[in-house]
């Protein structure tokens, strides 16, 4: 057991992405020393990149009293496909519901597409049985057909399992025993009931979800084995935990059970950082912008609280519907690559260099222009500061290239082409920021900008100004967002119970019921866990809609008890809210009563993130030079600065350069920058 | 003054984004599940003089590629002559009449000049597929309607808001002429607040650039769509390409009705000419000049899906007006089908027509067929009538680089299909399977997708179902050396005894009761180049998978295979 969460313990909190394995230590035998790791993501097994990182940091891992974790292990398995053999036992007549799906097509214009179940056919076995839409037995199960089907999987090489029954979320009785008749014969634990994940009518959308946790099981329960025992081997015995995609942790020990919870670890981690590190800022409604090299990540933070989604499609018919961070993705990022048009108008994306061959200006083989080498070319990033760089290009060679792919039919030279391309990529960027803010009834001047990765800090006061969001902060440390997340995020659970009654028949104090079995359930489960929280808090929802309607807006309710009265005000001023229109004709809808049971663990002191004695007296003591930067328009002289060396009292007007060692940032003309005492810089936009 | 590329790209995605924060709005806020979950909706912008589209929201329905221009052209016309009241600010026009540049009755138009300095700067339109307009079958779509007044209420352009207020007169006659009208206050005002959603977008634009410079641009955005859709084309070879497609029957006379096409390529254009294809029908299968238009451009975006939707995209192709044909239907012609149906035949054609010009980019022919089945009834438990509909998909084409997809959207549509849970908790109805149906998908190097197989049995009561299906004669066509996939099938047992529809795939009002079962077998795609050429490792996988029996294996593509038994 681990007591010592509270006070004083030394946490490490571990984010591994795509390329790079970051590291954040905060040592509790050292009046809270930060320690900070980044190394190269071992792709194969992962946990020998997280090891290394432990190691990196000099602090014997005996010594750490816990460790948390971020993981792409399942992400990358669903994303790639590299899933666990699953096989699939159905209803008499429904083997083909996954593979159906909802008779779509990947996009909208276009009669092609390709698509491939999660589970293949020859894996998905049907027997008799079927439960009516009330719940009512029609077909019994047949049990000895059960039996048969198991055996069939096991003899095919399957190493988990889901039993997926129609109306099973109306009653589970038949999923449940085949599920007791599969486990007695089943070599391990990984068997999957439909309604145990996501207990909501929609047979395509609950089958895909257990699907998906099925097949990713035996691959995420691999590598935390093998953490484990790299950990153990290292003096630490103990319990860690693990993100899930909703911002919360979990125990190693419970996580594989709901595997799929974990496919949006990494995404989940930078926004429970961000709505953290915000929240110590004074910021309680922001708009997370992460920005990547294929693609950029935005979400919406409101009173300090990520936007939990229960209805994320990671990819095309690929749902998996239990509650996770709400991160809006496009496909615009740092390698995102510029062209013209038949028409002769430039186009960023959504082709992007990936890693391989990447921007030009990495010198691994790229030759098409992308938003990074735009930056380059305009000044904004340091040619001699780029990490990861093969063979260095000239700059020269770069605004060339731009010249030739884009300026030559646009009318303009490298640098203006360049300056297109930036310009343009920004606009994509603020198309998906508005999605999730304007299109939602949200007033971007609410919000504030809260940029991090390697590129958000470069692009995010451009983008800021374009969307008359005021202020931009940039954390202390942008490229250990994720790492943080794990350090700062809560222990969490999600329930959500179907209701589906109109307003004026609620029964209150079932009602009250409800939430109060909700909070109940959480409270156990988090007792279960071997880290204490300090203290837990109670999140009540409610998701509505008038009747007649199908679609559900989420409200907020105060406490557990609510009357109908309140409910129905609760409801209208959201809808007014969202969409501008008021209904009195018709009749509010009560449909999922929601709770969040959140463990909150201890408060961490992001100032700890910064070194005061590296600050410099003055401005001018922490500025490294000066170079040209390219502003809408115009080559202006733009000052540089170190800016771990900044004095936090230093006041900036731009155009100014920002650099640290993983992050550059873009402070435009007429921009003002003052620093908080956890080093955040803070960016007022200028007119 | 000139525009810079910068400028012209930039004042190009804010207008699609306003179009698209329109489809959003409305779609989100609707009350009609074929608005709010179909999305059988979109929204534009067009311009003031003439009503050519200036941008369309993405996720509109495709059918509706275009069609608004039709109908706020008639508009301003009809303002211009004084047939229809002016507009003042803030009015909003409510339009349904198909002959006035429509589809069916069902797509209700809602058209709002945008005002900048006392005058109409663009205007900003939407359609909505409401669930019932009234008329003889509820939700409209019959399967033996003779005449226009069948189908429903036909609303000529009249202000349904005057001034930003609803005209209570005008509302009290559409909802006195439809059927669950209560719920259509809440679709009312989602389609309106989705046009003031635009406007506001709109006006940050204007504000911010000036109206003189998105004047500007909104030309040269028109002149440059124009120059991409002609490059494309350009680089087809000269020549007159042939298409051919049929529709089942009218639905009244058994008789298949025949779209001849002719696409002449000649340097940048193209022209659509459908001389030769059936005279106007009896039953509600005709199609309005408007929806004629829309389904080749919809056709043509399928086929370059990345030249935007504007005017200027689609001058380049030229369409001669069929008429004397059902392509060109005049009042009071019945309409119900044109928008689900005969909109996907024409776009068969063209696709049949220019696979063989672009084999590289085209498909053969997907399912095409919205899968319309409707059942209305009277529920003795919950002691209310009910009114379900159960749209299905079907195998796409197989193309040049894979296998059609199985159970996708009609060709028109994007819209989901309902959960079979989601259907049995809200009707008296029981699914005895909902599967893919084996051996559907048309034989060819790359095969077409598969079609469903489902069967619905009727649980208490007693009710009347109705089909508005197609490809029931003859299954979607295989290209280049590909076969045809397999055709639509509609099955009523009633007690016991198998009835097949007369017209195959269309027939109304067929008498049900607790114990009946439909069942329906969704068309395959058309295959793609010889079956002969399937590497026969992947036809042995077919037959694991059960796409195909052994015997299918061998018949179709000589690949000796062994049956796998497993699955059910």
């Amino acid at each position: 057991m681990i007591e010592k969460d509270a006070a004083k313990g030394t946490v490490a909190g571990i984010d591994v992405g795509g390329t790079f394995t970051d590291l954040l230590l905060i040592d509790g035998a050292e009046d809270g020393r930060v320690r900070i790791a980044k190394v190269p993501t071992t792709v194969d097994n992962q946990a020998f990149g997280v090891v290394a990182a432990l190691e990196a940091t000099g602090k014997a891992v005996s010594d750490i009293d816990l460790i948390v974790h971020g993981t792409t292990t399942t992400t990358n398995a669903v994303l790639e496909r590299r899933l666990a053999r699953a096989g699939m036992i159905t209803t008499a007549g429904f083997r083909d519901v996954i593979e159906l799906g909802r008779r779509t097509r990947p996009q909208p214009y276009g009669m092609t597409g390709v698509f491939v179940p999660v589970i293949p056919r020859d894996l998905r076995l049907e027997v008799p049985e079927r439960m009516e839409a009330s719940g009512n037995v029609r077909i019994p199960l047949d049990e000895q057909a059960v039996r048969k089907a198991v055996q069939h999987l096991l003899d095919a090489g399957c190493e988990s399992l889901v039993i997926h029954f129609l109306h099973a979320y109306a009653n589970p009785a038949h999923e449940l025993r085949a599920a007791e008749i599969a486990r007695s014969m089943w070599p391990n634990e990984h068997v999957t009931t439909g309604h145990s994940l996501l207990s909501e009518a929609r047979e395509f959308e609950r089958g895909v979800t257990a699907a998906v946790n099925a097949s990713v099981q035996p691959i995420l329960k691999r590598y935390i084995g093998r953490l484990a025992d790299e950990l153990n081997a290292r003096g630490y015995a103990r319990d860690f935990l693990v993100m899930n995609g909703n911002g919360g942790m979990i125990s190693a020990r419970f996580v594989t059970e709901e595997a799929a919870k974990t496919v949006m670890s990494g995404p989940a981690s930078g926004v429970m950082a961000a709505a953290y590190t915000a929240r110590r800022a004074g910021f309680p409604h922001v708009v997370t912008y992460d920005m990547g090299g294929t693609s950029t990540d935005v979400a919406l933070i409101r009173n300090a609280r990520p936007a939990v989604s229960n209805e994320i499609e990671i990819e095309y018919a690929m749902p998996i519907h239990v509650p996770m961070v709400d991160v809006h993705t496009v496909g615009a990022g740092g390698g995102s690559i510029a062209r013209i048009d038949d028409a002769g108008l430039i186009r960023v994306g959504p082709d992007s260099a990936g890693a391989t061959p990447g921007p030009i200006c990495y010198g691994r083989g790229g030759t098409e222009p992308t938003v990074s080498d735009a930056n380059l070319v305009l000044g904004r990033l340091n040619p001699n500061r780029l990490l990861a760089v093969d063979n260095p290009v000239s700059v020269e060679a770069v605004t060339d290239i731009f010249a030739e792919r884009i300026g030559r039919r646009a009318g303009l030279d490298g640098v203006g082409a360049a300056g297109a391309v930036l310009k343009l990529g920004n606009l994509k960027m603020a198309g998906a920021i508005r999605m999730v803010s304007v299109a939602k009834g949200h007033d971007p001047r609410d919000f504030a900008l809260f940029a991090f990765g390697g590129a958000g800090p470069l692009h995010a006061a451009a983008l800021a100004r374009e969307l008359s969001i005021p202020k931009v902060i940039v954390p202390a440390r942008p490229g250990i967002t994720n790492a943080l997340g794990c350090v700062v995020a809560d222990m969490r659970h999600d329930f959500v119970r179907t209701v589906n009654v109109p307003v004026a028949e609620i029964d209150e104090a079932e009602l009250a019921a409800i939430l109060a079995t909700q909070a109940d359930e959480g409270r156990a489960l988090i007792a279960k866990e071997a880290v204490k929280p300090q203290t837990l808090r109670f999140v009540h929802s409610a998701d509505m809609q008038f009747v007649g309607q199908t679609h559900l807006i989420n409200v907020a309710l105060p406490s557990a008890t609510v009357s109908a009265a309140e409910l129905q005000s609760l409801f209208e001023a959201a809808y007014f809210a969202r969409f501008k229109v008021s209904l009195p004709e018709i009749r509010a809808n009560l449909v999922n009563l929601n709770t969040s049971v959140i463990g909150e663990r201890r408060q961490i002191d992001l100032s700890l993130l910064i070194d005061p004695a590296g600050r410099l007296a003055t401005l001018a003591d922490a500025q490294t030079g000066a170079r040209p930067v390219w502003f809408d328009g115009s080559w202006i002289e733009t000052p540089v600065y170190a800016r771990e060396k900044l004095p936090l009292s230093a006041t900036i007007t731009g155009p100014a350069i920002l650099e640290q060692l993983d992050a550059t940032t873009v402070v435009e003309p007429g921009d003002r920058v003052t620093q908080d005492a956890d080093g955040n810089l803070i960016i007022e936009v200028g007119a | 003054m000139t525009l810079d590329a910068i400028t012209l790209s930039v004042i190009e995605a804010a207008l699609q984004q306003a179009c698209d924060e329109m489809d959003l709005a409305f779609s989100r806020s609707a009350f009609s599940p074929i608005i709010a979950e179909a999305n059988d909706r979109s929204d534009g912008i067009y311009a003031a003089e003439d009503g050519s589209l200036i941008a369309q929201g993405v996720g509109g329905l495709p059918v509706f590629v275009g069609v608004m221009q039709y109908s706020t052209r008639t508009l301003i016309e009809m303002i211009r002559d004084g047939r229809c009241l002016p507009p003042e600010e803030d009015d909003i026009y409510i339009i349904n009449d198909p002959y006035l540049g429509g589809t069916h009755l069902m797509d209700v138009r809602f058209a709002m000049p945008v005002w900048r300095n006392g005058e109409i700067f663009c205007w900003l339109s939407n359609t909505g597929h409401w669930p019932d307009i009234g008329g003889a079958v509820p939700g409209g779509f019959s399967a033996s309607a003779t005449a226009v007044e069948q189908e429903g209420l036909r609303l000529p352009p009249v202000k349904l808001f005057k001034k930003g207020a609803l005209d209570p007169e005008i509302y009290a006659i559409i909802t006195s002429n439809i059927r669950i009208a209560e719920q259509r206050i809440g679709d009312i005002k989602a389609q309106a607040a989705a046009l003031h959603v635009g406007q506001a977008r709109l006006f940050e634009v204007l504000d911010r650039y000036g109206d003189e410079t998105v004047t500007q641009a909104i030309a040269e955005l028109r002149r440059r769509a124009a120059v991409q859709m002609r490059a494309r084309i350009a680089a087809i070879e000269d020549g007159v390409y042939h298409g051919l497609a049929f529709v089942d029957s009218d639905g009244v006379v058994d008789q298949p009705l025949e779209i001849r096409l002719a696409v002449e390529k000649k340097g940048d254009t193209l022209t659509f000419d459908f001389a030769g294809s059936s005279p106007p029908c009896i039953g509600p299968m005709n199609s309005v000049l408007a929806t004629t238009h829309s389904s080749v451009y919809l056709a043509m975006r399928h086929i370059f899906p990345d030249v935007p939707i504007s005017a200027g995209a689609f001058e380049p192709l030229v369409i001669r007006r069929p008429e004397g044909t059902f392509l060109d239907a005049q009042y009071p012609r019945p309409v119900s089908g044109c928008a689900a149906e005969v909109s996907q035949r024409i776009a068969e054609a063209v696709f049949s027509a220019m696979v063989k010009a672009l084999p590289d980019e085209v498909t053969a022919a997907p399912a095409g067929s919205s899968g319309n089945f409707g059942l209305g009834g009277f529920d003795p438990v919950r002691g209310r009538p009910f009114v379900l509909y159960q749209l299905s998909g079907g195998g796409y084409g197989g193309n040049a680089d894979h296998d059609g997809l199985s159970n996708g959207c009609s060709t028109i549509g994007i819209s989901k299909s309902p959960p079979v849970e989601i259907m049995e908790q809200s009707y008296p109805i029981l699914y005895n399977h909902y599967r893919l149906r084996e051996g559907s998908g048309g034989a060819g190097k790359h095969r077409g997708g598969m079609g469903l197989d489902y069967e619905i049995e009727l649980l208490r009561g007693e009710a009347r179902a109705s089909f508005v299906m197609d490809h029931g004669r003859y299954g979607p066509q295989g290209a280049l050396g590909g076969q045809d996939g397999a055709v639509n099938t509609v099955t009523v047992y009633r007690d016991g005894q198998a009835h097949v529809p007369k017209h195959l795939s269309k027939e109304q009002d067929i008498p049900m009761k607790a114990g009946d079962r439909v069942r329906v077998g969704t068309p395959g795609g058309g295959g793609y180049g010889l079956p002969s050429e399937r590497d026969p490792e992947t036809v042995r996988c077919d037959v694991r998978l059960g796409y195909y029996t052994a015997e299918q294996a061998e018949q179709l593509f000589g690949v000796a295979a062994s049956d796998n038994e497993v699955g059910r």
